[in-house]
């Protein structure tokens, strides 16, 4: 009794704030949008027997109609995904080094990975447009140093949009990757190196294996919210930026087609279930390895 | 002891008593400091082909260090270490014709025991069939065939310790170095351990150099052992050698049990002492081939077994002493008995238990006589 108790709080938590939301969402996607508070038709007020016969999946079959969904489904997997390797990049030698940091200092250097989220990610994401812009600090250091005559046009562009993504989601990188190698015995690199390897080969094939959770872990960690971003694409990036995030909330705000926009959403749920299945799956297999 | 004693065969190994046997390790003034601190001091050593090789000594001797020197992992601060003749300071770890077995074993976690053995061989880029055979060979000495295919986390610790072996060995290093090779293992399988090691040792011929703080195993593998304290070798010498005939009290301390009695020395006829201990004793005599003063400060070191323990006093002992059972401790195979001597100094005796527990005629409180002959113990200086 006590151990149903005890599953029992987390699922009614998962049912009440997860499961039934979504059915919500579900219930919009299937209803037509109309004239009303709340826009959309049927709702309840209508009767069960009519809600139920009113409902059809009319809005999905109009996302396949406008090429303008699949194209911003297509190109927030292409924008995550390289924003996704972009920030293992940069991620990877820092926890890196943070690993290879002599043990006083590590506790500080993970307080700096943390100390940015202290901050409003609002705020930060308009710090870079400050940085980017054709007047911001970048580009008059650039054209103070002389690299450059003319300011370089980062912001409103792709560029600006990866350059935020990179920034506000490197903890998530940096983290699982630190700790994987954070765990790792420094006597297998001498062993490596012992039995031949130079130092880089030693990296290769023993560093990279085992940390390989860890960057399977980071990347899905980057990859899964980057995927639906709206503030940093909508901030930072131009009318030529299409991500799903941004459409959600032109239908959601701007058309006020509610049903629509759920369509959306729901589609966009389904999509991101094959990365989180993955990643559990990822999680199970290291949990299995070092049972 | 590895190798037969010198005088049970005439073709022993011995080659650190051949002037014209090129060392195959010569570490010369070897001097390796940490910031201000001292791991190992001005230290010159020669090791021989095929030699089983032990450091002994407590943590923080310098064991470890001296062993990752040669491995390439450290630098030398002062003097040179050769191999074969050579100055190897310049050569990188990975270029070294030694190999190093782990005190964690270092095993990849990520690799089967069999691409963990094969690891070494893939670097050197050896073909295929070459590669399987060698890892093949390697598996059949450590009898591990059967667990090619396993992961290190899905095998017995005494099974990732032959896998570490079999890997260090695959490349036929000139050096093999064990860094308590046998720490992580429970007793009764780390005996079996050493003699499995000495085998191996023997097949493969490799120069093994291992660093241990277990003079027993130090003892049991090696065909010299070098005492080691604060960065220093205080004695190099066989097994045998090491506990018969040490050179200080810190090594007959170190190794095995003994007593130790403190006192003037004085010349006895050629190479015999008389060692006054204390005022209403009789002084003791012993053999020495290290030269005393008359008067000098001299330790007498005698190992418990070498000293045996009557009830009636015996006749015609060199070495008389009455005193009285204060403690025994039963080891089953051996008792050691702890007596003290009217001037309050104890004297450990050790008998073998030849006969039945219950027979023993000797007990707490008793009054008793120990006795030892001249040459039991040794002499030392220091």
């Amino acid at each position: 009794m006590r151990r149903f108790a005890m599953i029992a709080v987390p699922y009614t938590w998962l049912v009440a704030l997860f499961l039934i939301p979504f059915l919500i969402v579900f219930k919009i996607s299937l209803s037509d949008a109309a004239l009303a508070i709340p826009p959309y038709a049927p709702t309840m007020k209508d009767g069960f027997t009519a809600l139920i016969q009113g409902l059809d999946f009319e809005n999905f079959v109009f996302l396949t109609t406008d090429d303008l969904y699949y194209k911003a489904y297509l190109s927030s997997l292409k924008i995550a995904l390289i924003s996704t390797v972009l920030t293992l990049l940069v991620g990877y030698p820092i926890a890196y080094s943070m690993a290879r940091a002599p043990e006083e200092w590590r506790a500080t250097l993970m307080m700096l990975v943390i100390l940015p989220f202290w901050t409003s990610f609002l705020i930060r994401v308009y710090a870079w447009i400050g940085i980017l812009s054709n007047e911001g600090l970048l580009n008059q250091l650039l054209m103070w140093l002389g690299v450059i005559s003319e300011p370089l046009t980062i912001l409103n562009t792709n560029i600006a949009v990866y350059i935020g993504i990179v920034y506000t989601y490197l903890p998530f990188m940096i983290l699982p990757i630190y700790a994987a190698l954070d765990r790792m015995d420094d006597s297998l690199i001498e062993a490596a190196e012992d039995l031949g390897c130079s130092r880089m080969s030693a990296f290769w094939l023993v560093t990279v294996p085992l940390s390989k959770n860890g960057i399977i872990a980071g990347c899905f960690l980057v990859f899964i919210p980057a995927l639906g971003e709206f503030v940093i694409p909508s901030l930072l990036g131009g009318s030529g930026t299409l991500m799903i995030g941004k459409v959600l909330f032109e239908e959601f705000f701007n058309n006020r087609d509610w049903p629509v926009a759920s369509a959306v959403a729901v589609i966009l749920l389904l999509i991101l279930i094959v990365p989180i299945v993955l990643f559990q799956r990822n999680q199970q297999k290291q949990a299995e390895a070092e049972g | 002891m590895a190798k037969p004693s010198p005088d049970t065969s005439i073709k022993e190994f011995s080659p650190w008593t051949d002037p014209d046997e090129k060392p195959l390790i010569r570490f010369k003034n070897v001097t390796k400091r940490f910031g201000d601190f001292v791991a190992i001091d001005d230290l010159t050593l020669d090791i021989y082909t095929r030699e089983f090789f032990a450091l002994l000594g407590p943590s923080g001797c310098g064991k470890t260090t001296m062993m990752r020197m040669l491995a390439g992992f450290e630098t030398v601060t002062e003097g040179t270490i050769e191999l074969a003749g050579q100055d190897i300071a310049a050569v990188p770890p990975n270029q070294r014709a030694v190999n190093m077995m782990f005190q964690s074993y270092a095993l990849f976690p990520h690799l089967s025991v069999y691409e963990n053995i094969a690891f070494g061989l893939r670097r050197d880029k050896l073909p295929k069939d070459k590669i399987d055979a060698r890892v093949t060979e390697m598996l059949k000495l450590v009898r591990l065939e059967k667990f090619a295919r396993r992961k290190p986390h899905q095998i017995s610790g005494g099974q990732r310790q032959r896998v570490a072996l079999a890997r260090s060995l695959a490349k036929g290093p000139k050096l093999l170095l064990l860094d308590e090779p046998l720490g992580a293992l429970d007793k009764k399988l780390r005996q079996d351990t050493q003699f499995e090691l000495m085998d191996i040792q023997e097949t493969t011929g490799t120069t093994f150099v291992i660093v241990t703080h277990d003079q027993e195993e130090a003892m049991t593998v090696a065909s010299r052992v070098a005492v080691m304290d604060e960065g220093r070798i205080i004695q190099v010498a066989t097994p045998g050698g090491i506990y018969e005939g040490p050179n200080s009290v810190y090594v007959a301390d170190f190794i095995g049990d003994v007593n130790i009695i403190t006192g003037k020395a004085k010349a006895a006829g050629p190479d015999k002492y008389f060692v006054d201990w204390g005022g209403n004793q009789a002084p003791i005599l012993a053999t020495s081939e290290r030269p005393f003063t008359d008067g000098q400060e001299c330790h007498l070191a005698i190992r418990p077994e070498k000293i045996s323990i009557t009830k009636e006093k015996p006749e015609e002992a060199e070495n008389a002493v009455q005193g009285k059972v204060l403690d025994i401790a039963y080891l089953g195979n051996l008792s050691t008995y702890h007596v003290e001597l009217p001037g309050g100094q104890i004297i450990k005796a050790q008998t073998a238990n030849t006969r039945r527990l219950s027979r023993r005629n000797i007990t707490w409180e008793d009054p008793v006589w120990i006795r030892w002959n001249a040459t039991a113990g040794v002499l030392l200086a220091e």
